[in-house]
């Protein structure tokens, strides 16, 4: 039996995020003012769309030791919305980016290791498109997502701390837990990410559906032509 | 109903917590905020309809689910 509950915690997750995302308190801040508010839906974005490529990580992994396709399928379909969050984020950030620090794209090195982590995950899914054989793409391609998860992490949340950069948590910036963040904005925050990861897996899971949907008709069709 | 039962304390206690951070916001007057906004404008609407806009994605992706849900069910995927 299919779960439900998740999915309508997720909806229900969603609305609570839309009306005290935009109505709740939030800090006083100079520069930022009402912008504030993106904290739940541009960086809990980033946060989820990292849990998500972790899961497909994990995905992959159980794939090598136990060479069955199902995981491989999951691994790919939860690194595709981890990477439809990707593009969202940055999107997203360039929009808010614009009007706080004037700049669609400043040459922030976080918002080029995010770029750049985008194109490694885009290159998954080419080398994923690029064979022929099942087995052999599904394996090379679990590797290929194995070494890509390890490289984004530092790319995005490592690398940027180490230098100068506009994100909070970076070169003599307070990181965002010490200062900006209040309760106000926890209280809708940890929601948001929960239901932006939940969103994703909904997404994940469909896509992994239809994809079993069509291999079973594939190996229908196979056995239905073979007497002719 | 069991949904529900499920996620029923959830709402409930987040709705909980939010009232009570409402009651305690400290308001610093030099920093621009929409505040003008809350007091008469009409923000209100804006929320109601994007939470609109959203119930309807949400509708729609619970219809693509009963959707797949429903070609499973007779290609007889358990």
């Amino acid at each position: 039996m299919r779960k439900m509950w998740w999915k309508i915690l997720c909806i229900a997750l969603l609305f609570y995020v839309i009306f005290m995302g935009l109505m709740g308190p939030v800090p006083h801040l100079p520069i930022l003012n009402e912008s504030i508010r993106n904290t739940y839906f541009h960086v809990a974005l980033w946060l989820a769309m990292t849990t998500l490529l972790f899961a497909s990580m994990v995905y992959s992994l159980m794939y090598l030791r136990s060479s069955n396709p199902k995981h491989d399928d999951i691994a790919s379909e939860l690194a595709k919305s981890g990477l439809f969050y990707g593009i969202l984020g940055c999107l997203s950030g360039s929009v808010w980016a614009n009007f706080t620090w004037g700049d669609p794209w400043p040459n922030d090195p976080k918002l080029n290791g995010a770029a750049v982590g985008i194109l490694i995950y885009l290159a998954y899914l080419l080398l994923r498109s690029s064979f022929e054989d099942e087995q052999r793409r599904a394996r090379i391609a679990s590797v290929y997502n194995v070494f890509a998860f390890a490289v984004f992490v530092p790319l995005i949340y490592i690398l940027p701390r180490l230098t100068d950069s506009l994100h909070p948590g970076s070169g003599g910036n307070s990181t965002f837990g010490s200062y900006d963040m209040n309760n106000d904005l926890r209280m809708v925050f940890y929601p948001a990410i929960i239901g932006w990861i939940l969103l994703g897996l909904w997404f994940a899971e469909l896509r992994v559906r239809i994809k079993r949907i069509n291999r079973l008709r594939e190996e229908e069709f196979i056995q239905t032509s073979k007497p002719l | 109903m069991n949904i529900m039962k499920k996620v029923f304390p959830l709402l409930l206690s987040l709705l909980i917590l939010s009232i009570n951070t409402i009651a305690q916001t400290t308001v610093d007057t030099t920093v621009p905020m929409a505040d003008k906004l809350r007091e008469d404008g009409k923000i209100w609407v804006v929320v109601v309809v994007i939470a609109v806009v959203f119930a309807g994605i949400a509708i729609n992706m619970l219809r693509l689910e009963s959707k797949v849900g429903k070609i499973e069910k007779e290609l007889k995927i358990k």
